[in-house]
């Protein structure tokens, strides 16, 4: 029991950093390179416009894309190892 | 065979499939009608969750906004695709494993409260109902320009395929005829777009052709449309924006508004598993993609071809003459959404940006105002006759238009009913209801539903434009943080999440009438809705984001103030949080 306690504990951690981590980068390329720092990104060309343009557009949803098949991966995987998957 | 018969065979051949599909995925159960029996496929609940979500805001009004606004645009892309990152992470799988069939159900329980399941309830009806208005609308607008019919016949159609499938399916039938539609209005937006991107630029991939180089001028497409743009006195289509916190603040909102909305929350208690729950999300946002990578590639294309369509000679030269203009904007004059008055009395359509900086450039070009004026909602339904297509691709888009319509509306109706059916009526008024009896009653609930969102359609209320904004803050204000902080916090308890939710839910509703008007009613605005008057610069469609971090402020504050919660919410919180069953977790 007290084990078991351990165990959630620590998956729930393990869950929790994995948010962090993938929301800092799903903030990163929206409002980061789509918006904030679209003039630091401003000398990168890309097809007649810039970079910052291409992440507000394409880049950004591209990446949203790629976060939420990762987290969903890897989450799957920490059920596993922590044996909290549906049987 | 006319056009009409074209229109009216694709619209038929699709209402046909949407009835088919009813009449095999009758709902037997309130476990059918809630949750399609919650064995749903997680790549299938996808394609559902994006016909779900993509409304006809999505299909016909989106590309048009961004042609318009360009860059300063892009905050539709960003913040309606980035909420499922939000509900992929933060709601779905947890809500999921909670296992009930409704939003309210998750914050009546958690915060152990019938105040707070009813508090919830109403923000949903309102946020779903004013929702819904535009949908019926947008369906009956198709109608009427595709069927030759008036607009009200239209969306009386509408109403009665809508009717069919959702009350006789529930989710069930829901769940597949999005499928379907989803599928239908895909390729409906796909086949111009690749058609479009091949004239500018060869490239048959609208997302590449965007980026790619346009053939006419040998310049890339998008300095192209720079230069064509500048030129009439419109600021450039990749400019950046002054006001970045309100684009950022507006992204926001649309983003926790997104993952908030009930109707898309809830696609996700239909899969077999918390681990589907998760890929199921990754896969909506797929299917949304495909149509939001060829959006801005629609914008950017459909806006360069009118304009060289209108200045065939570049914008420098003589434009066009009106009595040679092409047959889609005579088609469209007869629906008003195009306009034309000849100024300065030369028989050319003179189409600029008409502001005070510009008037001297226009003045020496001998141009009296902007002559054409063209309602942004048209771009993507005039499309294929802009591009010469096939008279079948205006067919598609027709049935396609009214797909994504059609789609999101029986999304909203199924949570509207869900929720005066299980939550009202099971959860607060009769909660011994047999199943068979709540069955008729969310039968009952989704036919009322039904009948009142078709007779608002009827008579709109006028403000059709700014409701959806109010949903998109409702949502962000109200349900989002409440969710999220059921399922990350243990200390927030019933107070605390009322408290929260009212805050967010008034400061939002107020900002917004502040500068709309009191409950919309025209001329009681009691400031101009101008960026001058907004607080720090922020706009009444951005706060939305603001109210959800009062709501989380004012939650944290009570609740800390007051009691924890009890013990069995505690647990109830640790269930939600791992996908193993409860009992087995708790290991007695």
């Amino acid at each position: 029991m007290v084990e078991h306690k351990k165990n959630a504990a620590a998956y729930w951690k393990a869950n929790v950093r994995l948010i962090w981590i993938s929301l800092v980068i799903w903030a990163l390329v929206s409002y980061g390179f789509g918006i904030l720092l679209r003039p630091l990104l401003s000398g990168i060309p890309v097809g007649g416009t810039d970079l910052g343009f291409w992440f507000a557009q394409q880049g950004s949803i591209l990446t949203f894309i790629a976060l939420i098949f990762f987290y969903a991966w890897k989450m799957n995987q920490l059920d596993k190892e922590f044996g909290l998957d549906e049987e | 065979m006319s056009q009409f018969a074209i229109n009216l065979i694709f619209v038929g051949a699709s209402f046909a499939l949407y009835i088919g599909i009813a009449i095999w995925a009758r709902a037997g159960s309130t476990k059918e009608f809630y949750v399609a029996g919650g064995g749903v496929n997680p790549i299938t609940n996808g394609m559902a969750t994006a016909a779900d979500w993509m409304s006809a805001a999505s299909f016909i009004s989106m590309a048009g906004l961004i042609a318009a606004g360009g860059y300063a645009n892009s905050s539709f892309l960003m913040g309606w695709t980035g909420g499922y990152v939000l509900l992929a992470m933060l709601l779905a799988p947890y809500l999921r494993k909670f296992g009930k069939f409704t939003v309210p159900d998750f914050i009546g329980d958690r915060f152990y409260s019938t105040g707070a399941r009813l508090v919830a309830v109403a923000c949903l009806i309102i946020a779903s109902v004013t929702y819904v208005i535009g949908q019926m609308t947008g369906a009956g607008v198709a109608f009427s320009r595709f069927l030759e019919v008036s607009n009200d016949t239209g969306l009386m159609i509408a109403a009665v395929v809508v009717f069919m499938y959702a009350v006789m399916g529930g989710m069930k039938g829901i769940t597949y005829t999005q499928v379907a539609q989803y599928v239908v209005l895909i390729i409906a937006y796909t086949i111009p777009a690749v058609f479009i991107s091949l004239q500018l630029t060869g490239n048959p991939l609208p997302p590449l052709g965007l980026f790619s180089t346009h053939t006419e001028s040998g310049m890339p497409l998008l300095q192209k449309l720079d230069e064509v743009v500048r030129e009439l006195g419109f600021q450039d289509y990749t400019a950046d924006v002054d006001n970045k916190l309100n684009m950022v603040l507006f992204t926001l909102s649309l983003m926790i508004g997104t993952a908030g909305l009930p109707h898309v929350i809830i696609r996700f208690f239909t899969v077999p598993k918390v681990a589907d729950a998760r890929w199921s999300a990754g896969w909506a946002l797929v299917f949304i993609a495909l149509l939001y990578l060829t959006a801005p590639a629609v914008a950017s294309m459909a806006r360069l071809n009118l304009l060289t369509t209108i200045y065939p000679d570049g914008p420098t030269a003589e434009a066009l003459h009106y009595a040679e203009r092409p047959d889609w904007i005579r088609t469209w004059e007869n629906t008003g959404l195009i306009r034309f008055d000849d100024k300065n009395g030369d028989g050319r359509i003179q189409l600029y940006n008409d502001v005070p900086a510009f008037q001297q450039t226009a003045e020496a070009r001998g141009w009296a105002g902007n002559e054409l004026t063209v309602n942004n909602d048209i771009l993507v339904l005039a499309n294929p006759e802009i591009a010469n297509l096939p008279s079948w691709v205006i067919g598609l888009i027709a049935a396609g238009g009214l797909a994504a319509a059609l789609s999101t509306a029986a999304g909203l109706l199924l949570a509207i009913s869900s929720a005066v059916s299980h939550d009202l009526i099971k959860g607060s008024i009769n909660p011994k209801i047999s199943d068979k009896g709540e069955l008729l009653a969310a039968r009952i609930s989704m036919a009322v539903a039904i009948v009142v969102a078709t007779w608002l359609g009827l008579n709109p209320p006028g403000f059709a434009a700014q409701v959806v904004a109010l949903a998109f803050g409702i949502a962000a204000a109200s349900i989002f943080p409440a969710l999220m902080m059921g399922i990350f916090s243990k200390r927030v308890n019933s107070k605390g999440a009322i408290a929260g939710m009212l805050a967010g839910l008034i400061s939002t509703v107020v900002y917004i009438f502040l500068y709309l008007g009191w409950f919309f009613i025209p001329g009681t605005a009691t400031f101009a809705n101008v960026e001058a008057n907004w607080l720090f610069g922020i706009s009444p469609l951005s706060f939305g984001a603001i109210g959800a971090m009062i709501n989380f402020a004012v939650a944290f504050t009570v609740s800390y103030l007051t009691e924890e919660p009890p013990q069995d919410i505690q647990d109830l919180v640790e269930s939600v949080r791992y996908p193993r069953g409860a009992g087995a977790a708790t290991g007695h």
